[in-house]
């Protein structure tokens, strides 16, 4: 925090404190935190960022929080090589940051909600909330619970039940409001406006959205100290895909890594594609749309920073696509077959989306990749679970056991040698 | 006709703290254009051209994005209700 200037809006410029506000009050703008690169240049290096914990407060003196509350164990998620992803899309350096394994609630909000929760506790609010898909929720409510803290979470009233109960189990009072996100996020800025409490993703966005630079911090120093020349982001309320292009440009503005014009795409669902659709268009302007996709996390059909995911994306000469329910799908279950890892729809949508852009050749096979997987497909169990149908029960014999492996021979690609079967 | 128009804390301040005022007009534009009668200057705020809303501004009638309506040519009705919403909020 020893860095931080203030707050500046993004549209015009115009500066005001270090304050839990999030509108400009000169042109409705929203607010940005303003750091001093030039007093780290030379402080903030390679060796003090090692020197860190191992979690995502490695990366403090790039996030405006004085002293951290949570998420001590939160962030610093594996990289890992999709070697077995790679070969079957033809790739050479694809990778995999994988927020699934995220603690506590598994998903990239555990980054957004360390800061945020942190951040108003030091402004002195005794009560912390959000607007939530789901994943929001659940992180906000198991951080506000390790802070004890009071928390309120507002959510849809349809999401799906691993979203529902991840949150409830950490005691919060919950608000299932019936309507869109969008319907929820509008009554929580009214309610922000009229209670005085931090809604996380409302009055302390500033502060909130820095959390997300630590995903691309991460992916840079796992990538050891190299930017990828792809980055792949899903696009909800476009919070993260922003974020990762700061991220990246902050390292290069430090000297830390190389500036090899890394290229950041967007992935929405077909369902709800606003962002994806400005892009293709070439007009900044984002039409919202009314979501209809699976993909409940990332069904925002009027995405508050939607205009900086365009701007991100068209700075660094990156694209966008979007995947339909059923390519979200398949998505989910390649990973998992491929890598084994289970993503939920956002995670899906990601890898849709990234395989269009490598068909379309706007991703070459022979650059590097990191594909962002940001949540766990446990929570959204009901998206595949007609897709995996149990297989039969058979009696405690070893000949129905033979029978059944007699079987799936013929259903397996590769055989199974006769050795194994005494 | 006069319609209930809700303003949001950051405008408040043109409007001597009022949280809803009544504005006339026959579509969104026009009461929305006719704040600033009673609330000087609040149209710098909300329109950065003639006929066009700032893009951090999204208006609501009856809780329906007037994007999905007919922008600031829908047609107003007694006890219709406008509210004002920053847009930057929500993740």
């Amino acid at each position: 925090m020893n860095y931080v200037l203030g707050l500046k809006c993004k549209e015009c410029g115009h500066r005001t404190g270090v304050l839990p506000v999030h509108v400009c009050e000169a042109c409705f703008g929203p607010y940005e935190v303003e750091y001093d690169y030039g007093k780290m240049k030379g402080k903030v290096t390679r060796e003090s960022i090692a020197r860190g914990p191992r979690s995502l407060w490695r990366y403090k003196d790039l996030l405006p929080v004085d002293v951290p509350r949570v998420g001590f164990h939160s962030g610093f998620t594996p990289l890992k090589r999709a070697v077995r992803l790679a070969a079957e899309l033809g790739c050479s350096d694809l990778w995999l940051k994988d927020d699934s394994c995220n603690y506590p609630t598994y998903s990239y909000k555990e980054r957004v909600v360390s800061v945020a929760i942190s951040k108003a506790i030091e402004f002195g609010f005794d009560t912390v909330g959000c607007a939530s898909t789901g994943n929001l929720a659940n992180s906000t409510a198991a951080h506000a619970a390790q802070a004890g803290i009071r928390c309120f979470v507002m959510i849809p009233h349809d999401l799906e039940q691993g979203k529902v109960l991840g949150s409830l189990i950490f005691a919060p009072t919950m608000v299932r409001v019936r309507g869109t996100y969008d319907d929820v996020n509008r009554l929580c800025t009214e309610i922000a406006d009229k209670y005085g409490w931090a809604i996380v993703n409302v009055n302390l966005r500033p502060y909130y959205t820095e959390g997300a630079k630590t995903y691309g911090f991460e992916i840079a120093e796992q990538l050891g100290w190299r930017l990828p020349r792809h980055t792949i982001v899903p696009t909800a309320g476009g919070t993260i895909l922003p974020k990762v292009y700061k991220a990246y440009q902050e390292l290069i503005e430090l000297g830390l890594v190389e500036n090899n014009q890394p290229g950041i795409h967007s992935a929405q669902a077909a369902g709800c594609n606003p962002v994806v659709t400005a892009i293709h268009k070439g007009v900044d302007i984002i039409e919202p749309q009314k979501p209809n996709t699976i993909a409940k996390s990332i069904a925002i059909g009027n995405p508050a920073d939607g205009y900086y995911v365009y701007q991100a994306v068209k700075a660094s000469g990156g694209w966008g696509e979007s995947a339909t329910d059923p390519e979200i799908v398949d998505a989910i279950k390649l990973l998992a077959k491929t890598e084994g890892i289970w993503t939920e729809p956002a995670g899906g949508t990601t890898l849709a989306a990234t395989i269009k852009l490598i068909q379309q050749g706007r991703i070459p096979t022979n650059e590097s990749i990191v594909i962002s997987i940001t949540g766990n497909g446990l929570k959204t169990q009901e998206v595949v679970m007609n897709e995996l149908p149990y297989p039969s029960v058979i009696e405690p014999k070893l000949s129905e056991f033979g029978k059944l492996l007699e079987q799936s021979r013929l259903n397996e690609r590769a055989p199974v040698p006769e050795a194994a079967v005494v | 006709m006069s319609i209930r128009v809700r303003i949001p804390s950051p405008l408040r301040g043109y409007t001597n703290g009022a949280d809803v005022v009544e504005s006339p007009g026959a579509n969104v534009g026009e009461v929305l254009n006719n704040l600033k009668t009673q609330a000087a200057g609040i149209e710098t705020r909300l329109f950065k051209g003639p006929n066009q809303l700032n893009r951090f501004v999204n208006v609501y009638l009856n809780d329906e994005d007037i994007r999905f309506l007919k922008n600031l040519d829908t047609p107003v009705k007694d006890g219709d209700e406008i509210s004002i919403v920053p847009a930057i909020a929500g993740g």
